[in-house]
């Protein structure tokens, strides 16, 4: 038996030094992938290329322009904007912010195109274009003028004009990404720190888009740098209480190390980058790695302390653990592999980084791991190793008790699952960042203070070419927009038929009964025409009329919402489209709130696919491995149950799943079937080689790898809630998720499973029974 | 005429060249393109504009233009919109000025009436296309200071390559950077960066024709703007000159005539 196991064995001691050298040229050539890898720094990257609602939005800026930008939100220590040394603030920052890399537009109250009616003249000018000279007089009305323009208020000027901002539009030309967004950012930084220090007074928050993808590259390198370190720490300190020796640990870690530059860098040949959710990488491939190098080493140890000499203890080593090792990577591999369901490309890079990692480790373990001990003086006590009391006495439980345990613990299942729709999708991407990140920071007091971040793009199309001077058409766009302005959920709306208006006004000698939208077609085209022969450069319409002049964009934003009330906004503005409109053919909202809002569910939906197929793969994997079709399905048990009651114990404390959660219940699968293997198949080793009935069984697989089992998912939980500190809530909760469900699985293993197993074996002892005595 | 371009060369090459900054010699081969072209008198030509997004959508828009030139000013021009329907027989009227903001006038055919466009700003885009009204208007010598920066070949063509900095702290421009064709004195390619100095629009002009025997009008424009990658197509046509126009051609009642 076991006769390959043992023969690979020997040879890898016998070529030990042509397997180490092997071993380091693989890892060398797979780690110098690594130069190819980059930071991410866009939302983009949650959205596969053939999303349906990142397409959308593409198309939308392809039409009118992009809209990342960069706010600068002014706050005064007196709570008064329209102050002389406020505008001039405004002012400068305005002029500087025309000077940020890629910026093709700046919106600010000072530019802000204000129209007047001077006789027969049409003045378009900025609002501010001496801010020495600012009269007290000048700067009322400017406040009057400010606080009245549906343009500005709710978007650069707060309705208590106590806080204003400064946006800039960015087009990143999208070559170099991964510089671009920082470049721009410490410009960004750099004016606002000049700012503040000539006008001490004032408090400058900066957010927006490019904030936001500058966070992801923040977060993702706080992850790798404070997250990191600590979990090493703690499995080298458990590695320790594992192997009790110092040369196995180093070894461990070496190959850990091994695995996971190895793994790296084969992403970085592929192209992976690195985003917040394949930054946790390094540290999943440590805590589900480390279990194949603790496997070979601790037996290797056990059977030394038993007296072998160290070569046949580590070949004894092999012989036993080669199957098992290689039989729970590869369905923990399975388990991440099929993240590559996932509709969010970054979760798709964690799993086949993880993938990869674990199938390096397990390699490692078998290679270079007994290559490298047979080098190296080992030595340790003989001594006897006398039973597991805890585990005799936890193994006596519950046969003893299974009868209750049985029931008791269906019972818990199906109370706790039954939580499980308590869960309720929400994706708020902004609140990805805790608060420790200055993005969210600054975001929070925009929010709280001027403006919402929360917007939705709508690109509203008539029905033929100039159809946006069509009064018809132009009626629909204000009702549409003054609708949405009835909404709770709205903040601001930006709509032409504003601007039109307002010459409408100003065409009329600035006659407040002329402020509506003009009569006849031919005067609003001609007015559009003169108002753009009159803006500068940056300031067009370009942004939201489209070059034929057949569709108009309308931004509306909104409070911060949940991706329920976004999904059922964005149903209910769709039938006021339906049923209030004639002239307007099309207007479908899209935009990053938009495709977050949509995001959630569309992986669940993949990930379905991605988990089913892991799962009948895993369970062939068991039925195989275990020979035997009954036990290969029961196992389905255990390795379903802890993800349900996970999510069911979600449900009661938290009740907020995201993109993260979605790819738990496949990545977790691949784990705790780790733990189903090593139990059952010492279960079923006790019932056919030594001929146990089921209850002598269970004991036996208690005695056997009850500690072990007990040991890794400390490794694993402890790993796994190192996670749970990531400022990043994609990464945290994914880790506090992962940690209880492999908490659940252990539960599942030592309670529900052998009370199953005894019940299912049990009743077809009796029938096999029946049957002989018939 | 080729006795005149030489004797044009000439009068640039016999300046010696070593003893002009690249700044004089920039001014000096402006000014040269700029007397080549003077004394054309008026003219009229139909434009028609060819827009595209970045999505691939495209838009037309027909205009006849005429212009009057002025010594020791800049010039008066006349656009007459044709389409879109909606626009038709709005006539835009322009006074280009060296030193101070240009005087414009639109007249709108639906509201009856001549309004004068108040406004310092030429930067922002006409007619919604890729090009600057500032980019359309007549380029007077003392619109910008000037700086050669070399020589070279363009598509088999000798050209100067000069730096032009915008006068006009309105401009959209920190500087444009133009090719200009040795043999005719017209630019073939013209780079014009953004107010943070990154480049913004690249500008071709081709099909270069000329009318009376020496002054040369390109049959297309081709703007492409690189930041948000949107182009613009002018495509001209029907150039005519000595049409007998006078100032009272381009005055505020002529723009109600005009159509």
């Amino acid at each position: 038996m076991h006769e390959f196991e043992r023969r690979f064995g020997e040879l890898v001691i016998q070529y030990r030094w042509l397997v180490i050298i092997g071993c380091l040229l693989l890892v060398g050539l797979m780690a110098s992938g690594a130069k190819n890898l980059s930071m991410t720094t866009n939302y983009r990257v949650f959205f596969s290329e053939d999303n349906p609602q990142r397409m959308a939005f593409e198309a939308l800026e392809n039409t009118y322009a992009k809209n990342d930008n960069v706010m600068f939100v002014i706050a005064t220590e007196d709570g008064v904007v329209f102050t002389q040394k406020m505008m001039e603030a405004v002012y400068e920052l305005t002029e500087k912010a025309w000077q940020i890399p890629y910026s093709s537009r700046v919106d600010s109250l000072t530019n802000y195109q204000h129209t007047e009616a001077e006789a027969d003249d049409l003045v378009v000018e900025d609002l501010v274009e001496d801010p020495a000279a600012l009269t007290d007089e000048r700067l009322a009305k400017i406040k009057d003028i400010a606080v009245n323009e549906p343009l500005l208020l709710h978007r650069l000027i707060s309705e208590q004009a106590h806080v204003t901002a400064v946006n800039v539009t960015v087009q990143l030309p999208g070559i170099n990404e991964s510089k671009e967004t920082p470049e721009v950012v410490a410009y960004a930084r750099k004016i606002a720190a000049e700012i503040q220090e000539k006008y001490p007074s004032l408090k400058i928050y900066i957010t927006g888009m490019v904030m936001m993808n500058n966070g992801f590259s923040e977060a993702s390198i706080n992850d790798m740098t404070s997250l990191v370190p600590i979990s090493f720490m703690i499995m080298m300190i458990m590695l320790f209480l594992m192997i009790r020796g110092f040369a196995g640990t180093a070894l461990t870690m070496v190959v850990i190390i091994l695995s996971i530059i190895s793994a790296m860098g084969a992403g970085g040949y592929i192209g992976y980058p690195i985003t917040p959710p394949s930054s946790i990488a390094p540290t999943v491939i440590l805590t589900v790695a480390i279990a194949n190098s603790v496997h070979v080493l601790v037996t290797f140890y056990h059977n030394m302390r038993e007296g072998m000499e160290k070569v046949p203890a580590m070949v004894e080593s092999m012989r036993v653990n080669l199957q098992p090792v290689f039989l729970t990577s590869l369905t923990t591999s399975i388990g991440f592999l099929s993240m590559n369901f996932s509709d969010v490309p970054p979760f798709n890079h964690l799993g086949n980084f993880v993938a990869i990692g674990v199938m390096m480790s397990f390699l490692l373990a078998v290679t270079f791991l007994p290559a490298v001990i047979s080098l190296l003086p080992v030595k340790v006590r003989v001594h006897h190793e006398g039973g597991d009391r805890m585990m005799i006495w936890l193994g006596d439980f519950v046969v003893k008790n299974r009868r209750k345990i049985l029931p008791g613990m269906v019972i818990l299942v199906v109370f706790v699952v039954s939580f499980l729709p308590r869960n309720e999708l929400n994706d708020v991407f902004l609140e990805y960042f805790d608060e420790t990140i200055p993005f969210r920071q600054a975001t929070d007091f925009t929010v709280e203070n001027l403006t919402g971040m929360y917007l939705i793009d709508f690109s509203i199309e008539s029905t033929e070419t100039g159809g946006i001077s069509d009064p018809g058409f132009q009626q629909e766009v204000e009702n549409f927009a003054n609708w949405f302005r009835q909404q709770p959920e709205t903040i601001h709306v930006n709509v032409f038929t504003d601007i039109m208006k307002r010459l409408n006004r100003n065409m009329h000698g600035d006659d407040d009964e002329m402020y509506r939208l003009p009569d006849d077609r031919n005067l609003a085209a001609q007015y559009l025409l003169m108002y753009e022969m009159s803006l500068p450069y940056g300031l067009d319409l370009n942004n939201q009329i489209n070059v034929d002049k057949s569709a108009t964009r309308m931004v509306v934003t909104l409070k911060t919402i949940s991706t329920n009330n976004m999904l059922e906004l964005e149903k209910r503005s769709d039938q006021w489209i339906a049923e209030n409109t004639q002239h307007i053919k099309a207007a479908s909202a899209s935009g990053p709130t938009m495709m977050f809002a949509h995001i959630g569910k569309r992986n669940i939906i993949s990930m379905l696919g991605g988990t089913t197929i892991a799962l009948v793969l895993i369970s062939l994997i068991m039925i195989v491995a275990l020979r035997s079709f009954k036990l290969g399905l029961t196992s389905m048990v255990p390795n379903l149950v802890p993800a349900a009651m996970g999510f069911g114990i979600w449900g009661m404390l938290v009740g907020e799943v995201g993109l993260a959660l979605s790819v738990v219940t496949s990545m977790t699968l691949g784990i705790v079937v780790d733990d189903t293997v090593h139990y059952m198949s010492k279960y079923q080793r006790a019932r056919v080689e030594k001929g146990y009935d089921s209850e002598q069984a269970v004991r036996y697989a208690f005695t056997s790898v009850g500690r072990a089992l007990v040991v890794t998912s400390v490794v694993l939980i402890a790993g796994f809630l190192v996670l749970a500190f990531s400022a990043f809530k994609l990464n945290s909760g994914m880790g506090l998720l992962t940690a209880l469900v492999i908490a659940l699985a252990l539960l599942a293993d030592f309670l529900l499973l052998p009370t199953l197993l005894m019940k299912i074996e049990d009743k077809s002892n009796e029938k096999n029974s029946t049957v002989t005595t018939a | 005429m080729k006795r005149i371009l030489l004797l044009l060369l000439l009068s640039v090459s016999v300046t010696p060249a070593w003893a002009l900054t690249p700044e004089e010699k920039g001014l000096e081969i402006a000014k040269n393109a700029d007397l080549r072209d003077s004394g054309w008198g008026d003219q009229k030509q139909t434009l028609e504009m060819v827009l595209r997004n970045k999505q691939g959508q495209e838009s037309r828009r027909q205009i006849r233009g005429r212009s009057l030139e002025v010594t020791g000013d800049g010039d008066k021009s006349m656009s007459i919109f044709d389409s879109p329907a909606d626009v038709k027989g709005t006539a835009f009227l322009s006074f280009t000025h060296v030193n101070k903001p240009d005087d414009q006038w639109l007249y709108l055919p639906a509201l009856k009436r001549v309004k004068r466009i108040a406004s310092k700003n030429k930067s922002g885009p006409f007619m919604g296309s890729e090009f600057a009204f500032e980019d359309m208007s007549s380029q007077e010598v003392d619109k910008y200071t000037y700086k050669w920066l070399r020589d070279e070949t363009l598509d088999g063509k000798e050209v100067y390559v000069i730096e032009r900095i915008p006068v006009d702290k309105n401009s959209g421009y920190t500087r444009q950077i133009v090719w200009l064709d040795k043999e005719i004195d017209q630019p073939l390619k013209v780079e014009f960066y953004d107010r943070k100095d990154s480049l913004l629009k690249t500008l071709v002009p081709s099909d270069y024709k000329e009318y009376l025997g020496k002054y040369w009008r390109p049959g297309q424009m081709m703007m492409n703007n690189h930041q948000n990658g949107k182009s613009t197509l002018l495509i001209f046509s029907e150039y005519s000159f000595n049409n007998g126009f006078t100032d009272r051609d381009f005055d505020q009642n002529s723009l109600k005539r005009a159509r």
